[in-house]
């Protein structure tokens, strides 16, 4: 089979740039979901907060989904579902695999939309037994609210992302007890409308500063037991303090799924665990793109959705256009800033950077050089890991470039 | 009346291994097990190796039967359709000082029977193995893997396929001499049996103990591991083995590939009080990552995916602080021990069965199970099929076409398959080791759902008793 676009993934940054390359004009498109339909681990949302950016209204994940799944429906996009991507290939060569059999797909542009996944108990290195319940927060999120299954009735949450701030609410509001939320850093990762509303409002302890040192219990969890850590994140002995629950949730963190970028040779970059993209959002093998949570782990769907936008865009030019991105020059992330998407720009076009800071800080400047020359400083009250960064620079800020440092200065 | 001919107490490798012996021939076998599925102690936690028997002390049991146990392990994987791939092993010697050590453990190895072992030089260890850092290494060409989960499995599929039961969440609680044989209480009934073959592992020394058989006490040793992504596959190619350590004894801290690519890292070594504690420790993690990183200093811990405990059923010379033999002793009459089967184990199980058998035979002539078959037929494994042999399947079966573990690339059809184990085996502990589900790099997060929507019970655990995976239903 040949397709002109193949978008792997049908959540919202897939259906986002399917939305958008339709609308520019490509006709022949198709989006390739594994699960049973389509808006990806929003179905699984069923919190608000979603679309204020770009709808200017809080819509649930369902909902938010919903007004995607209906465009797409109204455009006529072809979708298919329960079908799982099994191998990609550098010439855009797919081989899919769903109960109608297996298909080999020939693709002229792809768009990646593969979302991330929860760091485990097992990358954390959490030490102790192995009993039953101890989960991701995501993963709980699906037995509550897709399944109807409630994980457990005593619950500790390491990790303040956001996930685990819902989770610890949806939990509460379910009967169990949450005792505690442990967050090894001196902040939260979590936004802070979530710290509020899901843990202040319901008188949920957050413990900064500390870690699960040990999980006890034999078949399921029987206690698990915190401590304090030091400067060098390393637990202080005699600050222990345990806590009898049956269950433990992880919420500390997400790493973008590349397992088939990384099959079509795509480079990826080792901070944000994602393609190395430029401003078209095209990856290093050409007519390959990549956006949403498998690029960087956004905090908001809403900056997801316009990333996939550009993608599906800059497909849809060099689908009926042939106009290709280039990788003339590097952004870099400097002092105080983890990282920054894209990774290359042409140096022609208009560039919009995301980044994220490394720790939070206060009253800083945000600057962007290129080479010695300043070409933005952005004053900022509060900067928060957990937020992303928006900046858009001009063509002609980024005229005559010589590769953009973007760092933090007083 | 539960009532039979042999009772064997244990379904780890050792205990599968008899009751498999023991179904070629014409006699009634129960395998008596406390977990709710076969291999929960140390013969679903180690390296998974068939080891060649060169490291092993002259002349012992464990060096006699692990090189018989490895020439009878291709055709039993063959037999079972167990996963089998002769790897070879380093040991790898740092610097110009273990030349000495490694041409004594040459000597040793060939001297128990292990064949065309040699000593190579940095350049060629480069050559064969990039990634390892060494001055020399002593090679082994005859170490192989294997995957120990399905390993056992097999054992025990085959056995109850041939007859045996296999009685799991039975855990036995008192035992008495009574009609010329054993009854045996359990928290499941009672059952009688003429014999009674002791293969508890770890805990063989109070199933002794309730026959009045105090000679062997077992010392848990704990061993920690680590398990990593497959991408970090090309690391190794072979096992790489330190210089065995002086100070804690034993083989040390090793990197070993699995058959699945994926590469374990361990075992730490570890005497410990409690049999119950298969607790990973921050300080023993600590120490696998510091050993494994001087041998392949490529290493990173972003790899690492997993990690594990095992207990090893350690005994000790009394009065010393040297390890006891494998001990296989029948006391009293008809109710036969094994103590001490820790590595090689796993290796020498078949010897082992085959000595048991040895010993019941003294007491009647056994006679040969006509309809015995040795052959047991695999599950499919989707991920493994080419993509011809993919598309036909889903043409059969449309479930093969729905993947429920992304990371692993299991088939909703192969979940099925393993619900339906002919062990009659249900927790989701017992579909991971049969599918693979939920052993890659998310860990289950994404998939576990999934197989609790299939399965479809509230009351699901994952490995048996209190291990509920969920509370309550909110519907």
């Amino acid at each position: 089979m040949n397709k002109d676009l193949v978008i792997i993934g049908g959540g919202p940054a897939g259906l986002a740039a399917a939305v958008k390359a339709r609308m520019k004009g490509v006709k022949d498109i198709l989006v390739i979901e594994r699960g049973g339909r389509l808006g990806g681990i929003l179905n699984q949302c069923i919190h608000d907060g979603f679309g204020l950016e770009l709808f200017k209204k809080a819509y649930t994940g369902p909902e938010f989904a919903q007004k995607y799944i209906d465009k797409i429906e109204g455009m006529k996009i072809k979708c298919m579902l329960n079908s799982t991507v099994l191998d990609l290939r550098p010439d855009k060569t797919l081989t899919v695999v769903s109960p109608k059999g297996l298909l080999e797909i020939k693709a002229k542009a792809i768009i990646l939309t593969t979302g991330c996944r929860e760091k485990t108990r097992e990358m954390i290195k959490i030490p102790g037994s192995r009993p039953a319940g101890v989960y991701t927060a995501g993963c709980a999120q699906n037995l509550i609210n897709l399944l109807g299954y409630m994980p457990g009735r005593k619950v500790v949450i390491l990790g303040s992302g956001d996930v685990g701030l819902i989770m610890a609410r949806r939990l509460t509001l379910e009967g169990a007890k949450v005792l505690a939320v442990v967050e090894i850093m001196s902040y939260s990762n979590g936004l802070k409308r979530n710290i509020v509303q899901c843990l202040q409002d319901y008188e949920i302890p957050l413990y900064l500063s500390h870690t699960v040192v040990e999980i006890k219990g034999n078949k399921r969890v029987e206690s698990v037991v915190i401590a304090k850590v030091d400067d060098r994140l390393q637990p202080v002995k005699g600050t222990e303090k345990e806590f009898q629950c049956d269950t433990l949730l992880l919420s500390d963190g997400l790493i973008p799924e590349n397992e088939l970028a990384e099959k079509a040779g795509v480079e990826i970059d080792s901070i944000t665990s994602g393609p190395a993209v430029n401003e078209f959002n095209e990856t290093s093998v050409q007519g390959i793109y990549s956006a949403g949570n498998s690029l960087q782990v956004h905090d908001l769907v809403d900056w997801a959705c316009l990333e996939a936008e550009n993608a599906g865009l800059h497909a849809a030019d060099f689908l009926l256009s042939g106009i290709q991105g280039k990788r003339n020059f590097k952004t870099n992330a400097d002092s105080g800033v983890r990282q920054v998407v894209p990774q290359y720009y042409s140096g022609v076009n208009d560039l919009t950077l995301s980044l994220r800071v490394a720790v939070p800080a206060k009253n800083k400047n945000i600057v962007v050089k290129d080479g010695s020359r300043m070409v933005k400083k952005i004053f900022c009250r509060e900067l928060n890991p957990a937020e992303m960064i928006r900046i858009t620079l001009t063509k002609e800020e980024v005229k005559n470039s010589k590769g953009l440092k973007v760092s933090l200065s007083d | 009346m539960n009532a039979f001919d042999v009772a064997v107490v244990g379904a780890g490798v050792v205990g599968c291994s008899v009751a498999r012996e023991l179904a070629k021939f014409k006699l009634n076998v129960v395998v008596l097990e406390k977990e709710a599925d076969v291999a929960e102690g140390a013969s679903g936690a180690n390296s998974g190796v068939i080891h060649s028997g060169f490291k092993e002390p002259r002349l012992s049991l464990k060096a006699l039967y692990c090189v018989e146990g490895n020439k009878k392990f291709s055709q039993i994987a063959r037999e079972l359709e167990v996963p089998y791939k002769v790897v070879g092993t380093y040991t790898v010697g740092i610097s110009e000082a273990d030349r000495k050590k490694l041409g004594e453990l040459k000597e040793a190895g060939e001297a128990a029977g292990a064949k065309d072992l040699e000593i190579i030089e940095e350049k060629e260890l480069k050559k064969r193995e990039p990634h390892v850092q060494g001055r020399l290494a002593l090679y082994a060409p005859e170490g192989g893997i294997t995957d120990p989960h399905k390993y056992v499995i097999a054992l025990a599929e085959n056995a109850a396929m041939n007859g045996v039961k296999f009685c799991f969440n039975t855990e036995v609680t008192g035992i008495e001499k009574k009609d010329g044989g054993y009854q045996i209480k359990t928290s499941c009934g009672v059952f009688q049996s003429k014999f009674v073959v002791n293969c508890a592992g770890l805990h063989a020394d109070e199933i002794a103990n309730m026959v009045g058989f105090r000679k062997y006490k077992v010392n848990p040793c704990r061993g920690e591991y680590f398990v990593l992504d497959k991408k970090a596959s090309q690391l190794i190619n072979g096992m790489i083995y330190p210089m065995p350590p002086e100070k804690t004894g034993g083989i040390g801290v090793h990197l070993t590939p699995s058959i699945d690519s994926n590469i374990l890292i361990g075992p730490s070594a570890e005497y410990i009080d409690c049999k119950q504690d298969l607790g990973t420790t921050a300080r023993g993690m600590h120490e696998l990552f510091e050993e494994a990183v001087k041998l392949v200093p490529e290493l990173r811990q972003k790899y690492i995916i997993h990690e594990y405990s095992g207990l090893r059923s350690k005994l000790i010379k009394p009065g010393s602080r040297n390890i006891e033999d494998f001990v296989i002793e029948e006391n009293p009459a008809g109710f036969i021990h094994l103590f001490g089967i820790e590595s090689p184990g796993l290796t020498a199980a078949p010897v082992l069965a085959s000595k048991v058998r040895e010993l019941i035979g003294r007491h009647a002539k056994l006679q040969k199970n006509p309809h015995f078959n040795p052959k047991r037929k695999k599950m499919i494994r989707f991920s493994e099929l080419s993509k011809e042999e993919k598309a036909r399947l889903i043409k059969q079966n449309p479930d093969y076409g729905v993947i429920v573990c992304r990371c692993e690339e299991v088939s909703k059809k192969e979940i099925i398959d393993a619900l339906n184990n002919p062990l009659g085996v249900r927790t989701l502990k017992g579909i991971r080791i049969r599918t693979r589900a939920g052993m890659g790099r998310c860990q289950g997060s994404f998939c576990m759902p999934k197989i609790m929507k299939l399965v479809g019970k509230l009351d699901f655990t994952l490995k048996g008793g209190e291990s509920r995976i969920c509370h309550c239903s909110l519907r």
